[in-house]
């Protein structure tokens, strides 16, 4: 049952999800008795590739060409079932971020594969292939078991810890003989802000609700979440009124995100939002309503008024970080 | 050109989820059933498409794999304003079995765009309109959040990480649609109510396929511990939990 990754790059460099999937893929192959190949798409230095072997990876396959610099959906699912192929890979391992919600569901259909998708730990048995995954918006979990030969499991980000161990792993290169058909689609324009921490990357979020009052009241939510190296988000009614772009919502209909801390504020709570929310290491609420539905759901709370409550919280984290 | 809306119904999204039958499913008594919420969002953007003469798109067709208890939800959808409905009569097992029954039916109808939701709120798999697309061997885009047909052309914008991404994409292809390709989903009117109560719902029998995953039980989510308040007036204290007891910062 040998588990095969497939390690998506960013302009050339891996995050903390590819290192969260390999020691993830590492697990998975520990259990099974098995080892793990981690396959790269794109132009990827040495240096960056070997890093993938100290998460588990005992093989590193390299597809280089030129043209597979470009992402696009059909040809990354043609290559990643290529390279299952070849090695024999029972198990895939993928991401559930943008990319791999594009990928999975193709390589499901090319190799007659069945995916337990979002999952967040380890197979729950292997003899039926058993996995753990989110249902009704994280209103039931549900145990999926995946009757094909191939299975391919997507892992919610910041679900499973990265266990680092220095190894020397062999990079090979891979060449894709599926026919890479140039993609029809065109790029018209690509839009991309650079140095900002992404919602979905974010191990703390400070998130703002209606009980904000107005978009004028942002500054010390904003100041709060850049002292703590955080990233913002907002409720829906916030995103709907345009107080704050589309991309920070954070709910069932937007953003689905799981960081270490989630800091809501003036936001009281609705299914709907805990929908996105729910799966958050910690959850912290601050709302003047001590029944407001927000504090079911956290840990720690603050009964007050924001205006008042951030600057101190600013101030205490400016304290710490001294 | 034609649309397809891809539709599924799932509870409303402020159901309470309760179990039954020994955790194997979930209880549906008393649930309210409604079109799941990124279908909506399509299925109204189709419309205003097809409502606009300089588009192209002559028809707006919504297709459902469910049995015959399941059409109230598509004549929500043709209430809203669909043209057509097709519904394979079948329960809907896994996603590969949903998204095979759909193909097929796309394979007879021909449709130029299909629109999927990006997941449905039940089963959360984000799988459906991916495996429509390699069924059919055509493109897709994920993440959709806009479309607009410029002189005959589809542009989509398509969110990626930390931005947007706009394509011009050939025809047919599917588009994975979030939030943000319509602003409010559109609600039925009246003279809609009565119109879609006569219009025929086409339902086709389904192909043969074979499931590959099945859920064996179901678990309500582990209770969160209780919440431990702190002092407004010094709210330094939860930076300090959060440092030393919880360790996230």
């Amino acid at each position: 049952m040998s588990v095969l990754v497939y390690t998506e790059n960013w302009d050339g460099k891996f995050k903390k999800l590819t290192f969260e999937l390999v020691s993830y893929a590492a697990a998975v192959a520990k259990m099974t008795g098995s080892s793990v190949t981690a396959l790269s798409i794109g132009k990827v230095d040495e240096s960056e590739l070997r890093k993938l072997g100290n998460y588990g990876a005992q093989k590193i396959l390299s597809a280089d060409a030129d043209q597979l610099s470009v992402f696009d959906s059909q040809a990354s699912a043609a290559i990643i079932s290529e390279a299952a192929i070849k090695q024999g890979a029972k198990i895939i391992v993928i991401s559930n971020n943008n990319t791999g919600k594009a990928v999975a569901p193709r390589l499901s259909v090319r190799l007659k594969a069945g995916v337990g998708s979002g999952v967040s730990k380890l197979p729950l048995d292997i003899n039926p292939f058993t996995v753990y995954k989110r249902t009704y918006s994280g209103n039931a979990f549900a145990h999926v078991v995946i009757k094909s030969d191939i299975k391919i499991l997507t892992l919610a980000q910041n679900s499973f810890d990265p266990a680092e161990t220095p190894n020397n792993a062999a990079i090979e290169k891979f060449d894709v003989h599926s026919e890479i058909l140039p993609g029809k689609t065109k790029r018209r324009d690509i839009q991309k802000q650079s140095g900002k921490i992404l919602l979905t990357d974010a191990d703390i979020v400070v998130s703002g609700g209606r009980g904000m009052k107005s978009p004028d009241n942002w500054a010390p939510l904003v100041e709060l979440a850049s002292a703590l190296g955080g990233a913002t988000a907002c409720s829906r009614p916030v995103s709907d009124e345009g107080w704050r772009p589309n991309e920070e919502h954070t709910g069932q209909t937007g953003k689905i995100i799981a960081p270490n801390v989630y800091i809501a504020v003036g936001i009281s709570g609705a299914t709907q939002h805990l929908a996105g929310i729910s799966s958050s290491k910690y959850i912290v609420a601050i709302n003047t309503d001590k029944d407001a539905p927000i504090f079911e759901a956290a840990q720690y709370g603050i009964v007050g008024d924001a205006m008042k409550v951030l600057p101190k919280l600013v101030a205490a984290v400016k304290e710490i970080k001294k | 050109m034609k649309i397809l809306v891809c539709i599924s119904n799932v509870p409303d999204t402020t159901t309470k989820i309760k179990l039954a039958e020994g955790n194997s499913t979930i209880d549906t008594a008393g649930i309210q059933w409604v079109i799941n919420p990124w279908d909506e969002l399509s299925l109204t953007r189709a419309l205003e498409l097809r409502d606009d003469a300089a588009s192209g798109i002559k028809s707006v067709t919504v297709a459902h794999v469910g049995p015959a208890s399941s059409e109230p939800v598509i004549r929500k959808a043709l209430a809203i304003g669909a043209d057509e409905a097709i519904r394979v009569n079948a329960n809907s097992p896994d996603a590969y079995y949903v998204a095979a029954q759909l193909a097929e039916v796309i394979k007879k109808e021909q449709f130029d765009i299909i629109f999927c939701g990006i997941e449905s709120s039940d089963y959360n798999g984000s799988l459906v309109g991916g495996m429509i697309s390699e069924f059919l061997g055509i493109p897709s885009a994920s993440g959709v959040s806009g479309i607009k047909i410029e002189n005959g052309t589809a542009v989509v914008t398509r969110d990626i990480d930390g931005g947007k991404e706009i394509l011009e994409m050939p025809v047919p292809f599917v588009a994975v649609v979030q939030k943000g390709i319509a602003k409010e989903p559109k609600i039925a009117a009246m003279r809609g109510i009565m119109l879609a109560r006569t219009k025929q719902i086409k339902v086709y029998e389904p192909s043969a396929v074979e499931p590959l995953t099945n859920i064996s039980v179901f678990e309500k989510p582990a209770p969160r511990s209780a919440c431990r308040f702190i002092d407004a007036e010094n709210p330094g204290q939860l930076i300090d939990l959060l440092r030393n007891e919880a360790k996230v910062i």
